[in-house]
């Protein structure tokens, strides 16, 4: 009983439940593995033949159940209530420090600006050295060897936006282009956008084919894969029915990682819209055996922000994605916020904006 | 018609914070009790905490670029508005002043009447201080040499709590010599006689002075001002009301707070109860908060 009041009742155990009955109908040809080669052919192994024709992706796509708004909304809301103090505070301020993909994605962006920005990954607060390092740098192609140099030597990874970012408007050849490119350059991963225009029309199946192609674009030449990220702008998407369908797709066609958002729209990563993208990976892993990354991006800005989001991890995934290999932040001004906070934790003064860099 | 006749009841008010423009409750939700000079209950002010004087910074930074940059002859008509709305209410300032002071309905009018008459004083002095605090300096060279005071940034102001004149009078004789100059400032309310500085937040709301120029926190000294001595964004640090004679509020610790971060620091008087704030004030406090800024100008060949 006191696990009904605790959880309020919420669509995604449904989800379970479906996922559930996929893999168990599925059983019989399915070896359940938690590998982390989330290649194209073994992502989604319980799911399989569900992408085997549009017909067929379609209709799964479609069989997912609805998202109740009002649950989803009030849950989210509900796990941003939370009070973190003290001890819990300052492990929580640096294990959101370590999940930042600092970023920089500016036409204005000059090599000098992302040396910067590498810099203050390394060492983001130089009056503290026991200060976390950041998870990655993201920046756009062009500038990838740039950042692989200022790096080198760290466990940093170089996360490159690709596949005409922002707007994924562009044909599929340029489109893989630009990923090769970006992997040829030296990226640990690739943060590729979706085509929206494709999504919302009903071609699931183009938008699955073209992930598949794009994945295959980030192997390496030793055989390797550059981990792939798949943006879904969930601003432009319109419907939490579309976000769950489009998780679902991503993480089928091989996805290592969900993320919200460009950061370039008006509505960027929103609490209800991650909570959602947790409970598709939560339930694909349930499905599949296979752990997908998810990655809030844009308009986080606050420590208290990051600390909601930290807070809806652990209580909708656990311990297990509780780290900057399966949960990222997509941000820039975060950084700062969240070293402002660690000084006044250590020091017990307010910081002010003097006293951390400007970008 | 009833023949019973029912005595009406007072609407009493809420006393609020002021900060950044509005009137927020504490951050806490706590209040604590004003009583006049006699002891008897006035009213209930918020009890500010640390987090309030943190938010009352953020307001105050935000609001720096915008103030600063406005015209010495822009912010001299703003100022004198605010003088407008204080002689609108002057009957409620005198009767808050008495109560807080204990002194009789006459003298605490005529306090009030100063307390207009500096803030016009002040309004004054906007584009006028740059002739006393800069000037054209001759130097060997073929250029113009030229000093002019900048306001140095967010002031915390820990208000006077001591001498004849001091909840009013004394308030209005911290706050607008600081913003004056383009400064925004946070003011740490006198503890005991809060009930003016909250109302001279209404007047500040309805005057043309931008939100988050003047923010006004009433509760401890010794909770709000240590966070404003230590606030690494905080630039200067007035301690007229730093009274106490030992413990986190008292002036010498918040001096020390103050050192770490090279605050601009102004001293309370050595014997602040003896303080008649009726007295003119002179420059000094207008000189308090400025920094200089020299520009050199080739001059033609």
């Amino acid at each position: 009983m006191a696990e009904v009041s605790v959880r309020p009742r919420k669509p995604a155990g449904k989800v379970v439940s479906l996922a559930v009955g996929y893999a168990r109908r599925y059983a019989g040809l399915v070896t359940m593995s938690t590998v982390a080669a989330n290649a194209p052919g073994v992502a989604g192994s319980g799911l399989a033949d569900v992408a085997a024709s549009e017909a067929s992706l379609r209709r799964f796509l479609h069989g997912l159940p609805g998202v109740d708004q009002v649950g989803l909304e009030a849950r989210a809301a509900t796990l941003g209530t939370r009070s973190i103090k003290t001890t819990a505070k300052a492990y929580a301020i640096d294990l959101a420090i370590s999940m930042i993909d600092l970023t920089t994605l500016e036409g204005a962006d000059t090599v000098g600006k992302v040396r910067a920005l590498c810099a203050k990954g390394r060492t983001p607060d130089p009056t503290d050295p026991t200060t976390p390092r950041v998870a990655a740098i993201c920046v756009y192609p062009d500038m990838v060897a740039t950042a692989k140099d200022a790096l080198r030597g760290t466990d940093i990874q170089v996360a490159s936006v690709a596949t005409a970012f922002p707007a994924g408007r562009a044909a599929l050849p340029v489109k893989l282009a630009d990923t090769a490119d970006a992997v040829a350059a030296g990226a640990d991963e690739i943060d590729m956008v979706i085509d929206r225009g494709a999504f919302l029309s009903g071609r699931y199946f183009d938008v699955y084919n073209e992930i598949v192609a794009v994945k295959e674009a980030c192997k390496r030449p030793d055989g390797t894969y550059a981990h792939l990220k798949v943006i879904f702008e969930t601003g432009e998407l319109q419907t939490y029915d579309n976000v769950r369908r489009v998780s679902w797709l991503a993480m089928l066609a091989g996805a290592d990682f969900i993320k919200t958002s460009t950061g370039k729209v008006a509505v960027n990563a929103t609490p209800p819209v991650t909570l959602l993208m947790l409970e598709a990976v939560r339930d694909f892993r349930a499905a599949t055996g296979v752990q997908v990354g998810v990655k809030p991006a844009g308009g986080i800005k606050t420590t208290k922000d990051a600390m909601k989001y930290l807070v809806m991890v652990n209580e909708t995934l656990g311990d297990d994605w509780l780290s900057p290999h399966w949960f990222r932040f997509g941000a820039s001004s975060l950084l700062n916020d969240l070293l402002m906070q660690r000084q006044k934790l250590a020091t017990g003064r307010y910081s002010g904006p003097d006293y951390v860099t400007v970008d | 018609m009833s023949d019973t006749t029912f005595a009406r009841l007072d609407v009493l008010k809420t006393y609020k914070l002021y900060v950044g423009g509005k009137f927020p409750r504490s951050e806490s939700g706590r209040v604590y009790e004003v009583t006049d000079s006699k002891g008897e209950w006035l009213a209930n002010a918020p009890l500010g905490t640390r987090k309030d004087a943190r938010d009352a910074v953020l307001a105050a930074r935000a609001a720096v670029k915008g103030w600063a940059g406005t015209t010495a002859y822009n912010r001299g008509q703003v100022l004198y508005r605010v003088a407008e709305m204080l002689q609108g209410r002057r009957e409620q300032f005198a009767a808050e002043v008495s109560l807080s002071e204990g002194v009789g309905p006459k003298k605490a009018a005529a306090l009030v009447d100063a307390a207009i008459d500096r803030w016009v004083w002040y309004a004054g002095w906007t584009d006028k201080v740059a002739q006393i605090a800069g000037g054209a300096n001759p130097v060997a060279g073929p250029y113009f040499n030229l000093s002019t005071p900048e306001p140095t940034g967010v002031v915390g102001i820990v208000a006077p709590q001591a001498g004849y004149g001091h909840s009013l009078l004394g308030l209005v004789s911290v706050i607008a010599p600081a913003i004056a100059t383009g400064n925004t400032v946070v003011v740490a309310a006198a503890a005991d006689a809060p009930l003016p500085a909250l109302s001279l937040g209404e007047v500040l709301a309805t005057s043309d002075v931008p939100g988050g120029v003047v923010n006004i926190i009433s509760g401890r000294t010794a909770d709000i001002a240590p966070t404003l001595a230590s606030h690494q964004d905080v630039n200067a640090l007035d301690l007229t009301g730093a009274i106490a004679a030992d413990g986190p509020g008292a002036a010498a610790a918040l001096e020390a707070a103050a050192a770490d971060t090279l605050k601009r620091v102004v001293r309370p008087e050595l014997d602040p109860f003896a303080q008649d704030w009726t007295n003119a004030p002179g420059t000094d406090r207008l000189l308090s908060f400025l920094e200089t800024k020299t520009v050199w100008h080739p001059m033609g060949i």
